[in-house]
Formats: C-alpha cells, sequence, structure tokens
C-alpha cells in the first residue's frame, strides 16, 4: 500500500518573520522539500538612498528589533569606513558593552521563550509558566539583564540611541557602568540555571548531523562578536570585511529563484554553532566550562547543537562584559565631543549579530547622502543551509508520523534562529 | 469575568513592537490573568479564528496582504494599531519616495520583475481598514501597551497623550535640541514616550506622528528663532511620516 505524507506549513511558529514548510513523500521516498520566505520584502537598501549619513542607523536599525544593535553597529561602522573616521578606545569597548547585552537579550529570548517549549512537548512558553515557574522565571531574568544592559549604554532596550558614527551621543555615567557590573554579576547564579535545565533537556534535541562549511568573524586575540577578518571552517584564507562580496556570493538557485548564499560549498552556516566552530579556544573559563558540560567540541555539525552554542555564548559575553566594564571603570570614563565632518566615499561594515554574521555596505557622496547600499544578512546566509539539513534530514525520519516529522523540521528551522524580517534579500517563492 | 482573547498578527516590520511585549517581563504574567492570547506566531503554536481584539503589527504593503488585514478586521471585535509601521506607516513609507519600479530593481536588480516581489506604496493601517486605537511609538512604550491592554481589558477608555513630546522633554530637565543646532520634532509630535531620544542626546524623529492639531504656527516660530524653515523641519519628517501633510 502506498503511503503519502504531506506536511505544509505556513508562517512557522516561534521564529522571527514568516517561512514555510514543504514536504511530499510517497512509499518512503521524499519527492520534495522545500524551506520557503513569504515575508514582504521591505527595500531597506533602496530606502536609504538621499539620506544622510546622520539618519542611517536610526533607518537600518528598523530592519530587525531583534538585532537592532547590530544593525546599527554595522552601519556605523559601514559609514565610519567609507569617511576614514577612527574612534576612541572607550567607544570601541562601549560598542562592544552594549552588543554584548543584545547578544545576551536575544539567546535568553531564543532558547528560553521559542525553542524550550519544543524540549518541554508545549506549544508555548505560556503554559510553561504554570508547570514550569521556575525555568520562566530564569528566564525572565536573564532576559530583563540583557534589556537593563542595552538600555545603559544605548539609551533604549530595541532601537538603540546613543550609538552614532565617531562615537556616543551621550555614554552612562560611571556610577550605571557600577550597576551594570553588579547586575551582571547577580545573574550569573540564573546563568547557572540556564544551563542545568538545558542540560536537562539536551537529550531532546534530535541526533542529526551534516558536515558543511560554517563562516564567522575571527579575531587573533579573543573569541568575536565585533572586530577581525571573516574566515571560514573550509580555508586557512581570512577575507577583509571590506571584500566580504567574495564570501557571500549571492546567487539565484535554479531551483527556487530564491538568493542564496555559498562559498566553498553549495550552502554555508553562520551563527552562535559557526563562531563556535571557529573560536572555541578563544573563550573565557565559564564558557569552556559550559561547552565542557554539554560536551560540546568544535566540529559539531548537528545543527540542532546551536542553541548549545548560544547558552555557552551567553556565559561569554557575561564573562567578558565584566572584563570590559573594569578596563573603562579602571581607566576612567571621559565624554568625548563628536563631530562628524562628512565626505564622500564607500565603506563596509560587518558585526555577528546573535544569529550570525552581518555585512552592510555604503557608498555617500561629498554631502554625507547615502547613494547606494547593500545589506548582506545572517539568515539569508542560512538559507541554503537549512534548505541542504531539510534534504538530508527528511529522509531520515521519513517513517515517522506526520506530526512528528513537521515539528522535527519546525526544531530545525527555529535552531537557527531565524530572522526573517531582515528581509532585504529574501525572495517569496511559492512551489508546491 | 471571561477573559478578552486577543490575537497578534504582523505585516511588513521589523517585529520589534512584539518584542516590546517580551519586554514586559514578569509583568506579562500579570496581563495573562486578564487577557487570553489565542494567536501570536512570534511566540506560541497555537492558531485560532475566534478573538475578541486583534493587534495589528507593520504597514501594509503587498494585494494580498490587503486580503488579509480585512478578513482579520471582519473577526475582530477591536482592531489595535501597534507601533509606527501600522500606525502611520513608520520607516516603510520612505519607500513611498520613490517610484516602485526603481525599488524593486535597486534591491533585486535583473530579477526585479518577478511576480512575487511585487509591491506597492506602503500604507498605515487605517489606510486599508478601521482602527479602533493606536499605540504608537518605534518602539512602543511598554508602559503605554500594558495601560491600554488592561483599560481595555476592563472595560475603561485608554487615556492617550494628546500633547507635544516637548513636554515630557522638558520634565526630563533636558536642554533644547535646537540649541546645539539640530531639527528636533519635538513641538509637534505626540508624547508618551517619556522623550526618551532628547533625553539620550538624539533630535526627536517623530516616530510618534503628530499630536491631533499640531501647533504649526508656534512651530514656525521656533524655526524661525533658529534660523530654520518649515522646509529644513519637512526634510526630517520624512523618517518616520514621510509626506504627511503640514
Amino acid at each position: 500500500m502506498s503511503k503519502t505524507v504531506n506536511v505544509s506549513v505556513n508562517h512557522v511558529t516561534r521564529v522571527e518573520g514568516h517561512g514555510n514548510i514543504r514536504l511530499r513523500a510517497s512509499d518512503g521516498k521524499v519527492e520534495h522539500v522545500a524551506w520557503q520566505i513569504p515575508e514582504a520584502p521591505r527595500f531597506f537598501e533602496a530606502m536609504v538612498r538621499g539620506r544622510s549619513f546622520e539618519d542611517i542607523q536610526t533607518i537600518v536599525s528598523r530592519i530587525c528589533g531583534i538585532c537592532s544593535v547590530t544593525h546599527s553597529l554595522a552601519a556605523i561602522k559601514g559609514i565610519e569606513d567609507a569617511m576614514g573616521i577612527e574612534v576612541s578606545v572607550q567607544t570601541d569597548k562601549l560598542r562592544i558593552l552594549c552588543h554584548y547585552g543584545e547578544q545576551m537579550e536575544s539567546h535568553s529570548l531564543h532558547v528560553g521563550y521559542l525553542v524550550a517549549p519544543d524540549l518541554l512537548g508545549q506549544k508555548s512558553v505560556i503554559p510553561l509558566a504554570e508547570s514550569h515557574p521556575h525555568v520562566v522565571k530564569t528566564v525572565i531574568r536573564l532576559h530583563r539583564l540583557g534589556n537593563i544592559w542595552m538600555e545603559i549604554i544605548g539609551g533604549r532596550m530595541t532601537h538603540p540611541i546613543t550609538l552614532k558614527p565617531g562615537g556616543f551621543t551621550t555614554i552612562p555615567s560611571e556610577k550605571k557602568l557600577r550597576e551594570l557590573k553588579k547586575v551582571i554579576e547577580d545573574a550569573v547564579p540564573d546563568l547557572k540555571i540556564l544551563i542545568e535545565v538545558v542540560l536537562s533537556l539536551a537529550d531532546k534535541l534530535p541526533n542529526f548531523e551534516r558536515d558543511t562549511e560554517y563562516i564567522a568573524l575571527k579575531h587573533p586575540d579573543y573569541y568575536t562578536f565585533y572586530h577581525g577578518d571573516i574566515a571560514s571552517t573550509d580555508t586557512d584564507e581570512q577575507v577583509p570585511v571590506q571584500e566580504f562580496e567574495r564570501v557571500v556570493n549571492e546567487y539565484v538557485s535554479p531551483q527556487s529563484t530564491a538568493k542564496w548564499c555559498k562559498w566553498h560549498r553549495d550552502s554555508y552556516a553562520v551563527g552562535s554553532l559557526a563562531r563556535f566552530n571557529l573560536n572555541a579556544e578563544q573563550l573565557l573559563p565559564m564558557a569552556v566550562d559550559t561547552a565542557k558540560q554539554f560536551g560540546l567540541k568544535k566540529g559539531a555539525c548537528n545543527p540542532y547543537l546551536n542553541n548549545v552554542a548560544q547558552v555557552v555564548e551567553c556565559a561569554q559575553v557575561a564573562e567578558h562584559s565584566l572584563q570590559l566594564i573594569d578596563e573603562l571603570l579602571t581607566k576612567g570614563l571621559k565624554a568625548e565631543k563628536v563631530k562628524v565632518e562628512p565626505k564622500a566615499g564607500e565603506g563596509a561594515g560587518c558585526v555577528e549579530a546573535p544569529r550570525g554574521i552581518l555585512f552592510h555596505r555604503y557608498q555617500f557622496d561629498k554631502n554625507g547622502l547615502c547613494t547606494k547600499a547593500n545589506i548582506c544578512i545572517p539568515t539569508g546566509q542560512n538559507h541554503a543551509n537549512i534548505q541542504k539539513d531539510f534534504e538530508a534530514f527528511a529522509p531520515q525520519i521519513i517513517d515517522r508520523d506526520h506530526d512528528e516529522i513537521r515539528l522535527l523540521l519546525e526544531m530545525l528551522v527555529r535552531s537557527y534562529d531565524p530572522c526573517i524580517s531582515c528581509s532585504t534579500h529574501f525572495l517569496n517563492v511559492e512551489f508546491v | 469575568m471571561s477573559k478578552l482573547k486577543v490575537a497578534l498578527f504582523d505585516f511588513a516590520c521589523c517585529e520589534g513592537c512584539q518584542l516590546q511585549i517580551y519586554n514586559l517581563e514578569e509583568e506579562i504574567l500579570d496581563l495573562l490573568e486578564l487577557i487570553q492570547p489565542v494567536e501570536w506566531r512570534e511566540a506560541m503554536s497555537d492558531q485560532s479564528d475566534d478573538y475578541d481584539v486583534a493587534i495589528i503589527e507593520g504597514s501594509i504593503t503587498r494585494k494580498e496582504d490587503e486580503q488579509r488585514i480585512k478578513a482579520i478586521r471582519e473577526k475582530a471585535k477591536i482592531l489595535i494599531a501597534l507601533g509606527s509601521c501600522a500606525t502611520t506607516g513608520g520607516v516603510n513609507k520612505l519607500k513611498n519616495n520613490f517610484e516602485m519600479q526603481d525599488v524593486r530593481e535597486c534591491v533585486y536588480g535583473k530579477d526585479a520583475n518577478m511576480k512575487h516581489l511585487d509591491t506597492y506604496p506602503t500604507k498605515a493601517v487605517n489606510e486599508v481598514v478601521k482602527v479602533n486605537y493606536m499605540i504608537h511609538g518605534c518602539p512602543t512604550s511598554i508602559k503605554e501597551f500594558s495601560n491600554i491592554v488592561r483599560c481595555l481589558a476592563l472595560g475603561k477608555e485608554p487615556n492617550i497623550p494628546n500633547y507635544p513630546v516637548c513636554v515630557e522633554c522638558k520634565m526630563n530637565e533636558n536642554v533644547c535640541r535646537f540649541e546645539y543646532d539640530e531639527i528636533c520634532l519635538g513641538p509637534i509630535t505626540r508624547a508618551g514616550c517619556d522623550a526618551k531620544c532628547p533625553s539620550s542626546g538624539m533630535w526627536c524623529f517623530g516616530c510618534r506622528g503628530f499630536v491631533d492639531k499640531p501647533n504649526v504656527n508656534a512651530a514656525k516660530d521656533v524655526m524661525a528663532e533658529y534660523g530654520k524653515t518649515l522646509d529644513d523641519l519637512r526634510g526630517k519628517m520624512l523618517l518616520f511620516g514621510s509626506k504627511q501633510e503640514f
């Protein structure tokens, strides 16, 4: 008797933005499996044309609520590259600190609110508030920590205000920084609870491996989210950010007509697991210890382990932030006057968003008005890799029942922490 | 008391205003005493056609979205526009300064004419369907969101500020941004944000839209006092309220 399986998910839930899953199989043979994006394109690269360099970060921050600090910083770095602006060590450290707040906020939200319900057999975090109040309250506290953190440095929890080309509109007081240090220190027990909870559920993560290329920033001195060159697990060559187009190679797939990215293979992955696979030896002790507890090692190629790598990175950003705050306080904070004279030029900026490497490129005329922009977002870069995972994983699970197949594929998408609103390069395709 | 059934739907936006709901942190648990979320794609796998209140995030930018919002409007007793993209069109309206063909070609190059890339000039939600309440801002204020939802759950009329950001800015004892030779939209923009941007050293870019009757003459006087014109003001207005009449 022939058995047909049809999985069709419109608008996968518990992800940022809109994505669809399609799978068709008969007699145990997968005939078609696809990851589609029906998100409304928003055309940011077109919209920023004619706008002043002073307004760019305010606009592009709105590409994504949950990566707003990352988008702001990538834009600012691109503008500074284009106009030859150098920033102070203090500005550099405060920006990294602000960006770490976003990593904490985003990772805790993703692992705690979006992934945990799958591991605990629920449809959302709401029933967990009753069944696992201790877990939910821990996640809330860590999430709030990330928000307080961004608010102290960036002026607001979503869409930062203070970040601008050349430096800051205003910097936090030393008192505020000391407060931040205290809330981070006080959150360490909560981090340990999160680690224990995820550890206790780690066996619920599907056991699926597919070797792929991982791409992330790399810096000689530390585990980086902000500085460095582009590195890959497939090559020793490192590419300067200014040449990012050489890495992303956006193309239109004949199979789907969606713009995908590839470098050495037909797909690559970005995100926490990519950063871990490239830079794990640079992690600080608490993160090293966390990775050890999970048995997470360089070379891991189970995409579901991205969620574990996110937990490792929560420990990393907390520990590195405490160091940065100490360095800033030892030196003493100084208000710096920032006055940028616009000039013509072109430049690129790159920052690691919580969900992977993000590139911005801008061109300005002599009045500082934007003439051209190109933005290449992490989820766009993961798109082909999600598709390739689907193709490899679907045949392995095709004998399971419909709901389980659906759940496993949805969990696979969620593991990438996709952020589809960053929709600049997404096309909207419907196959089946 | 039966709980108010609430569904949240998102259109073209950054989903930052949904994120602001998560940012209520513990207060979400209090709100859950008053409301029952029945659909919220970013947070829940549940779906429902039975809701009292529909909260709409994002702008309408495609024909298919227009059909979707109309269907939601038919089912909802109360429809709330959440955040600038929904209330005014927000940054999405920057697109309307260009020809749509040009916008498509700029981003998608030779693929620009593919049917699924069809886009039309951005509309705020109330340009397509009737909106009962607006929660302004980019992002929305979490306090205001919580207050409006509580009011509706308790059958009260929410009080939405109809005075300019300058009032809150003064209460925060900030130096006026015009003193820094900047153009600030505070004098004509609806308050309720606690003047967050001026308080962080940035001009107001008007994300909450105008007060009901902006005092244009006073704004003109302020501009003249600092040697600037209404056109300078209009230039800044483009960012969040593209081509709003003034």
